[in-house]
């Protein structure tokens, strides 16, 4: 240890590296360090370790981490932090420290290396096991290091044993089924300006455990009294380290209030290290044992059956004197007093034992909730297994009786600034259950999650709930039942979580093997799932609108080209092929004859349609299946769920070759003429290769697969080409393109010219409760055979009338786009007793089309295929707009572009 | 977070496989069916309290459907086993729904 300096709240401190922060500030005298977040009371520091509800900073130093409790916080050389009331401040740059995560498998995982933790790790090496050690603390020892005692030797040689690993600061945060463990380790915060650079702040480890001991200890608990939350109460075990092993200086005059003998070793500390310790108030009839004696022996007066009342404050608002009671006479005595040290029993650090549904079980021997468990995968060890040690006898006492006026200021969750007076209000209100009441009075659910006021409520709710009940009786806690804990034990940081999954490697980001070339041309991409897609292509100056009516204009009129790519495509061999995808379709693939290609649709079990795309027949047990961009993965895993759990006996492959091939579309009246240029081995003429025909070529060498198909009802050509190859290929067309005013789109304007044709897009101009009748579709439904989900459209409620069908929608006014997913409602519906109107459908897809020359829309609405040409209402704002519906095909009805 | 025996790559985390609800649920004839029958297949699957033999996919692993004894009360693991394949007796050993 050195002596360093830091700052809390601008000011200069100095203190021991290494040390709590809590403890340098109160040996300087900063007793109280801030106001309360709700009823802005002076509040101090009450706790030793992660349980502290007052004393949270902010770091201004380093990550600016906010809420840390000053009690964990090691000083260290550059710690600057301040003060918080409560609610803490995001920091305003990105977290730019690193963040680690690690996976650990370990035999035995003890958690807390106290004297408990520490013999359960020395059991399990003896056996042979490899053993992970996680303590929240610096240093081993648990209470030991707060009494300043060394380790037993023989527990030394525990930590320094070939098959332990011992991770200190290592905070487990949460318990789950099969033993799976998650843990922050803080990993430089402590070594302050020392801290490797390269060094991860945090690592997070996952950690998967043969067997888990938790030894995780106890936390002291307060006493619900009038005013108990002054600067100067502090729990009496936090209050006597600061004093005795800190070298706190500052307290003149000590009460100690006690339900238990903890509170006698205490005072004995407090006494031993200088402070008047001016007499121990003690809630039982009856106080035994050596700690006791001990506190008689050095002359520290004793009071039984007496307790704390009140308190009052002095000027600055800390603790001036305090009103005690005795319990036989009812008589108060108020004596002056800096320091009054609460001892109200223990309370077994149960959290993670709850996280996985264990129910802690109250013991009146140890007036606490223990959790006893001894199997092979899971045991508990130390205080939560009700080894106290010492020469405890505690009292099931949580406070005193106290007046209206007294419980308004009598605090159970200082965070939450929640008072005795809330609990009764809630129980008046007729609450009953700890759950509800927490809820509706917010204790336990800040920072600390009740780590000191959940076993006070239970204390409290005894009581009230008897009362309630039936009159006159205490309840026990095992009636009033215990908390469950949800994980995080503690707060972490959202960047230790995320670890080095941030920015850009947050999710994986797929590109196309012409990616380059479109940043290079320009392009606006947008996301297609993971992948990175052209969106449009703007020239210098040109508006996203301009782009996007030059390129339709360019697939319509000229020729255009697209990067088609991210299209899934899924390889399906096996002499069973064309059988099984009769099955998945609704209509018929295994009549397609070989080198032809077929559009398909596939349902779900239920009828509803959920994916759609063209499928080549590549050979006579050889298909390649297109699929949606996004939903490439859930068809491939539905064929093989088929294939797997149903029809074993298919002789069937599938093989995701989505990024084996690279589609380019080439579309427009002058695409034929172009792409003839380019391969010399076929003939392209309409005669010698007809629509949704696939033939194979060469280009440049390289053979490429071509096929007739368009999404845009113009003539187009899809170019299959090795990814590798995909590149040289698109150059080489944008090349020759050049005489022909070749355009590159993207997906805007895909979206527009597929639009125009009423080609539907799953998941854009459905929701995931369309038919393919709702689609008007019924002509791809095959009457012949059976097909997953054509049970379900027997089914009556799929054919009611009534149905969001899809249909074209046409504004009145042409140069006004309707916004997708708009409302809209029939055109003279009058607005319910709520002053809501009924809908009877949505825009689905809405474009501005160039070849119209006005807007349109694809809309799903009630019965739409029977209400053609009926003018509905599309509410947006305060307008009232109108449109017509109309047939979805607004171009080319007869199909006569596409040749 | 479970830890779960795939039949052909041994534990692995949870996090690696999707669920398929209750096993040994025969797609059946469709049309054998009445309409009622058939939205009973559709939608209902026994979720009870305790024991339940389930479909899982291993997806971010071999990519194989299997099937697993698992306690949907306590979270307890039991036997795994390959579709088509006779099923292990359930671990409730009699005791089934007294767990909960
Ligand atoms: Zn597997």
């Amino acid at each position: 240890m050195s002596e360093i300096l830091f700052i809390f709240d601008d000011n200069n401190y100095k203190g021991q590296s290494g040390e709590p922060m809590a403890a340098a500030l109160l040996r300087s005298g900063l007793l109280t360090i801030t106001n309360s977040t709700y009823h802005g009371r002076p509040r101090g520091v009450v706790g030793l370790g992660v349980e502290e509800p007052n004393a949270l900073v902010q770091l201004v130093s380093g990550t600016q981490e906010s809420m840390r409790p000053a009690t964990v916080i090691e000083l260290a050389e550059g710690l600057n932090a301040r003060s918080l009331t409560g609610i803490g401040a995001l920091p305003e740059l990105p977290d730019a420290a690193r963040y680690d995560k690690t996976n650990r498998y370990v035999d035995v995982l003890v958690i807390g290396a106290g004297i408990a933790g520490l013999k359960a790790a020395a059991e399990a090496l003896k056996a042979g096991h490899e053993v992970l050690l996680t303590d929240d603390q610096p240093g081993p020892g648990g209470h030991l290091r707060h009494l300043g005692e060394a380790l037993p030797s023989v527990l030394q040689d525990v930590l320094t044993h070939k098959n332990l690993t011992y991770v200190p600061r290592c905070t487990a945060t949460g318990l789950y089924d099969q033993n799976y463990i998650v843990a922050v380790e803080r990993r430089s915060d402590h070594l302050g300006d020392a801290a490797p650079a390269n060094r991860a702040r945090i690592r997070v480890w996952h950690i998967r455990a043969g067997k888990v001991v938790l030894a995780p200890g106890a936390f002291q608990r307060p006493l619900i009294f009038a005013n108990n939350d002054r600067a100067g109460i502090m729990l009496s075990h936090a209050a006597s380290t600061y004093v005795a092993l800190y070298g706190v200086t500052f307290f003149k005059r000590a009460f100690v209030v006690t339900v238990d003998n903890q509170g006698y070793r205490d005072a004995l500390r407090l006494h031993q290290a200088g402070v008047q310790v001016e007499s121990i108030y003690d809630v039982r009839q009856d106080a035994q044992g050596a700690s006791v004696d001990a506190a008689k022996a050095a002359g520290i007066p004793i009071h039984l059956h007496t307790t704390v009342l009140d308190t009052v404050a002095n000027a600055e608002g800390a603790l001036q004197s305090i009103i005690l009671q005795d319990l036989n006479t009812d008589e108060i005595i108020e004596a002056a007093a800096d320091l009054l040290a609460v001892s109200g029993g223990w309370t077994p650090i149960v959290d993670l034992a709850t996280h996985i549904g264990i129910k802690p079980k109250w013991s009146a021997e140890h007036a606490a909730f223990l959790v006893n468990h001894n199997t092979d995968q899971l045991q508990t060890a130390g205080m939560l297994a009700g080894d106290f040690g010492g020469d405890d006898d505690p009292a099931i006492f949580f406070g005193p009786a106290l007046d209206d006026e007294q419980a308004h200021n009598a605090y159970i969750d200082l965070q939450r600034d929640a008072t005795l007076h809330e609990l009764r209000r809630a129980v008046g209100a007729g609450l009953h259950s700890i759950e509800h009441i927490k809820r509706y009075t917010t204790i336990g659910t800040a920072h600390d999650q009740g780590k000191t006021s959940g076993m006070l409520t239970i204390g409290a709710l005894c009581q009230l709930n008897a009362t309630a009940q039936d009159g006159n009786s205490v309840l026990s806690p095992a009636e009033v039942g215990t908390l469950s804990f949800r994980p995080p034990y503690v707060p972490v940081p959202f960047a230790a979580l995320a670890g080095r999954e941030r920015g850009p490697l947050s999710d994986p980001i797929r590109i196309t093997p012409i990616h380059q070339w479109h940043v290079e041309a320009g392009a606006v991409f947008e996301d297609v799932g993971q992948w990175k897609r052209p969106w449009y292509f703007p020239k210098p100056e040109e508006s996203m609108e301009d782009a996007v009516r030059r390129e339709c204009v360019a697939a319509r009129e000229g020729v255009a080209v697209m990067d088609a790519s991210t299209l899934g495509k899924i390889d399906i061999q096996g002499p069973d092929a064309g059988v099984f995808l009769d099955r998945i379709y609704t209509n018929m693939f295994s009549t397609l004859p070989v080198g032809q290609c077929r559009y398909g649709l596939m349902c779900k079990a239920d009828g509803i349609a959920f994916d759609d795309g063209v499928t080549t027949r590549l050979g006579k047990n050889h298909y390649l299946m297109t699929t949606t961009t996004g939903g490439a993965a859930g068809v491939l895993a539905w064929l093989e769920e088929w294939l797997q759990t149903e029809w074993p006996e298919l002789k069937v492959y599938c093989t995701s070759v989505t990024e084996h091939v690279s589609t380019i579309a080439l579309v427009g009246p002058k695409s034929r003429q172009l792409l003839q240029e380019l391969v010399k081995d076929i003939d392209l003429s309409k005669e010698e290769f007809p629509f949704m025909h696939s033939r194979m070529a060469t280009i440049d060498g390289t053979t490429v697969r071509i096929a007739r198909i368009s999404f845009s009802g113009e003539l187009a050509f899809e170019i299959n080409v090795d990814w590798s190859h995909a590149l040289a290929t698109w150059e080489r067309l944008w090349a020759l393109g050049r005489p022909y005013d070749l355009a590159a789109y993207g997906t805007e304007t895909m979206h527009v010219l597929r639009a125009e044709k009423g080609y539907v897009i799953m998941g854009q101009d459905t929701d995931g409760t369309q038919t393919p009748h709702d689609l008007n579709m019924s002509w791809i439904v095959s009457k012949k055979k059976e097909f997953i989900g054509k049970r379900s459209l027997q089914l009556p409620y799929l054919q009611q009338a009534g149905r969001p069908q899809l249909v074209g929608l046409l504004p009145e006014l042409g140069n006004e786009v309707l916004p997708e997913g708009a409302y809209i409602t029939a055109l003279d519906v009058k607005p319910d007793g709520q002053g809501k109107t009924s809908h009877t459908g949505f825009v689905t897809s809405s474009y501005y089309s160039p070849t119209l020359g006005r807007s349109f829309a694809l809309a799903l609405i009630a019965n739409g295929l029977n209400r053609m040409g009926e003018l509905v209402a599309v509410p947006i704002g305060k307008k009232l707009l109108q449109a017509t519906i109309c047939d979805a095909v607004f171009i080319d009805k007869e199909n006569l572009r596409r040749d | 977070m479970l830890y779960i025996p795939c039949p052909h790559c041994g534990l692995r985390n949870e996090t690696e496989f999707h669920y398929g609800a209750e096993a040994g649920v025969a797609y059946p004839d469709p049309n054998a069916l009445t309409d009622s029958d058939w939205a009973k297949y559709l939608h209902i699957r026994a979720n009870p309290k305790g024991w339940l033999a389930e479909r899982w996919v291993h997806f971010a692993g071999c990519g194989r459907w299997f099937n697993l004894w698992r306690n949907t009360v306590t979270h307890e693991i039991g036997p795994a086993y390959l579709p088509f394949t006779e099923q292990p007796k359930s671990p409730a050993n009699g005791q089934e729904g007294l767990k909960a």
